[in-house]
């Protein structure tokens, strides 16, 4: 851990023995031991599974113990946060609970239960208010309304510019599928647009809304201008299009030319062989594309906070501006808790739209 | 009754087929034989309107196939292709019943009518209802592409080299499945093959192609007996040429009184099963019965004079 004075300067480190009593750290650090131990027996999932949870178990008891017992008579303005230890720690045996998980290969439906224990979990912590020494958690309690907008305004970010994405991006993948012509000039372009790096996409939005609020009518009542959501969230769809794009050209590529034929010569109208055979063997292809542009949103979001689009880049922003570094991970963490989120939660989706069952194939 | 009315089809400079006309009869299997590239396919596929003739037409029980909208004409014409082109995702059942269900037939018309499908085809419906097609062997999946194209009592099945991706002992098999079933059920077939024994083995008629012309279109004997071009000649093969023609006879035509040693052979057998019974055995005859009861002999001199009949 580490322990500072304020929240600009850099701490000094606490060791773990130092935290507190050793009556109270002792069951910690003894559940970490333990955790990591239980974790080295391979073959034995279901141990090492026991092992990370006791591990975790230890690790954030450690956080909840420790950080109250710093804060006693460090002053008004101290701040403490786990160090490198910490960090490792969590890494170390997140790897090991997810390693011991995906042996077992668990159905979808379990996943999505695991997933529900994790996120409950870690809600209940956080609800708890025991971690609300830590500096992050007080870097949020006083931006507990902008948090929220934040989330919101990520969320919306994100998932609107890939409901915007797919929107566009389905009908005109299935344009592509149908006339080779117009795909041979749509997947480059896009292509092309996706090798714009970031931020010289969300910069290059600013001039050119910017123009388009000024000179069309109405526009600047709709919210459009050249900083703020509109800019972010164009870019985001942008950049969405050719994985939408490429992936339901690919998944509608992907039924058997034989089945097409059959199907042609049965009597199938072409929109009933797209539904009835192109749609359901493509759905996982598809689906695949829309978890790339989700997981991708998600991260690329943050650099929306830059032209004043919002979200929890916002938080980066400022703290990267302040030399905070709790605010950074402030906007940082939900960020990757949420891609990991969306991304198992798609890996699911994608799973449950399999067309053949998996033990058939 | 399908007529075929000088049916012609041109890419670009290659005429794929050139001014084809026959007639195919009702309750008959036609097959349609030639080298590949001599436009039976395409022929084939003139009669459903996956290609549309350049010129001429297609008669179905007096009816132009013009008059009806391809995809509707299609579902009351049957078709099976090479490599079975099963719907991956679905079950047998869903792939059986897909024309019924694109003709609104109600579920348990469909349920049944698939069930006996597969009885017919010799495979146990509780048993295959609900496979997928990747859990069925070459021969099942290629028997399901067949019952798919049945499905619905079209009032003709187009067959393109089904049986081409099958290895030879299922493909015997498959064949005299098809007939049989054929038979049973009365239905009016034309098969596309570049397998002039299947062609033998299988047509009522065999209608055979070159160079996108109907060279020939007769009985199997008449193929064998007197080809019409060297072309057909060659096809049939002079070496095989006397054994395919004694494989088309059975032995109730050439019987006659008298005695012989040995194991009697079933009157519906061929010539070819007969001879090969004397060569192997060293008999002159060989008994021949029919429902359990001696009815004469077929001797090798009389086998040896039916075949130089035609050298
Ligand atoms: N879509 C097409 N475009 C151009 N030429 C074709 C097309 N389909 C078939 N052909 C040509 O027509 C001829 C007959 O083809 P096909 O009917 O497939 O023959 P088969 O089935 O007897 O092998 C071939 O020379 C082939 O190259
Ligand atoms: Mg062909």
């Amino acid at each position: 851990m580490t322990l500072a004075a304020n929240r600009i300067v850099a701490g000094e480190g606490v060791q773990v023995w130092q935290l507190a009593t050793l009556a109270e750290t002792l069951p910690g650090i003894a559940a970490v031991g333990a955790g990591l131990l239980l974790g080295v027996q391979a073959g034995r999932q279901r141990l090492r599974v026991a092992g990370a949870i006791i591990g975790l178990g230890g690790l954030f008891w450690l956080l909840m113990r420790g950080a109250p017992a710093l804060m006693e008579g460090a002053g008004e303005y101290a701040r403490v946060s786990p160090a490198l230890g910490f960090w490792c720690l969590l890494l170390i045996l997140m790897l090991l609970l997810a390693d011991a998980l995906a042996q077992r290969t668990p159905g979808p439906v379990a996943r999505a239960g695991l997933l529900a224990a994790v996120l409950g979990t870690l809600g209940l912590i956080l609800w708890s208010g025991a971690l609300s020494p830590l500096s992050i958690m007080q870097e949020y309690a006083g931006r507990r309304d902008g948090f929220a907008d934040a989330a919101l305004r990520h969320l919306a970010l994100a998932f609107g510019s890939l409901a915007v994405a797919a929107g566009i991006g389905f009908p005109l993948g299935i344009l592509c599928h149908r006339k080779a012509g117009l795909r041979e000039s749509v997947l480059p372009t896009l292509s092309l647009l996706q090798t714009i790096p970031s931020l010289a996409m969300f910069g290059l939005m600013i001039p050119i809304l910017g123009w388009v609020g000024d000179s069309v009518p109405g526009a600047r009542a709709l919210g459009i201008a050249g900083i703020g959501f509109a800019p972010a969230f164009l870019a985001l769809v942008l950049y969405s299009l050719l994985p939408v794009v490429a992936n339901t050209v690919a998944g509608l590529a992907a039924a058997p030319p034989a089945a097409l034929e059959a199907a042609r010569g049965m009597g199938m109208t072409p929109g009933q062989r797209l539904w009835r055979v192109e749609l359901p063997l493509g759905l996982p292809v598809i689906l695949t594309g829309l978890r790339i542009v989700l997981v991708q949103n998600i991260g690329l979001a943050v650099i929306a906070g830059l032209i004043g689009g919002g979200g929890f880049g916002t938080f980066v922003f400022q703290g990267l501006n302040q030399t905070a570094t709790d605010l950074i991970l402030l906007g940082a963490l939900p960020t990757v808790a949420l891609a990991l989120v969306s991304a198992i939660v798609m890996d699911i989706l994608v799973e449950l739209s399999r067309p053949i069952p998996k033990d058939t194939a | 009754m399908i007529e075929i009315d000088d049916l012609t089809k041109i890419y670009g400079d290659a005429t794929a087929v050139d001014h084809v006309t026959m007639t195919v009869e009702t309750g008959t299997i036609t097959v349609i034989v030639g080298t590949s590239g001599s436009g039976k396919t395409t022929l084939l596929r003139m009669i459903n309107r996956l290609e549309e003739p350049t010129s001429g037409e297609v008669r179905i029980n007096g009816e132009s196939t013009l008059a009806t909208k391809p995809h509707l004409l299609r579902r009351r014409i049957g078709y099976a292709i090479q490599g079975h082109g099963l719907f991956p995702h679905h079950t047998v059942a869903r792939n059986i019943g897909a024309v019924p269900q694109l003709l609104g037939w109600e579920r348990d018309k469909i349920r049944a009518r698939v069930d006996e499908l597969l009885s017919l085809f010799s495979m146990e419906p509780a048993a295959f209802r609900s496979r997928y097609p990747a859990e069925l062997s070459g021969g099942q999946q290629q028997r399901v592409g067949v019952a798919r194209a049945l499905a619905s009592r079209p009032d003709l099945l187009l067959m393109d080299e089904p049986f081409g991706a099958l290895d030879p002992i299922i493909r015997a098999r498959a064949q005299d499945d098809l007939r049989r079933i054929q038979r049973q059920l009365g239905s009016t077939i034309m098969l596309v093959t570049h397998d002039m024994e299947e062609a033998i083995r299988l047509g009522d008629m065999v209608a055979v192609m070159d160079g996108g012309k109907l060279v020939q279109y007769a009985t199997p004997a008449e193929i064998i007996a007197e080809p019409a071009t060297p072309f057909v000649a060659e096809m049939v093969g002079d070496v095989e040429r006397p054994l395919r023609l004694l494989s088309l006879i059975p032995l109730s035509e050439l019987v006659e009184d008298g005695e012989a040693e040995g194991a009697a052979m079933p009157a519906g057998a061929s010539l070819r099963d007969a001879l090969a019974a004397c060569l192997w055995t060293g008999r002159s005859a060989v008994p021949v019965e029919k429902d359990g009861a001696t009815i004469g002999r077929v001797t090798f001199a009389a086998i040896r004079a039916r075949a130089e009949l035609h050298a």
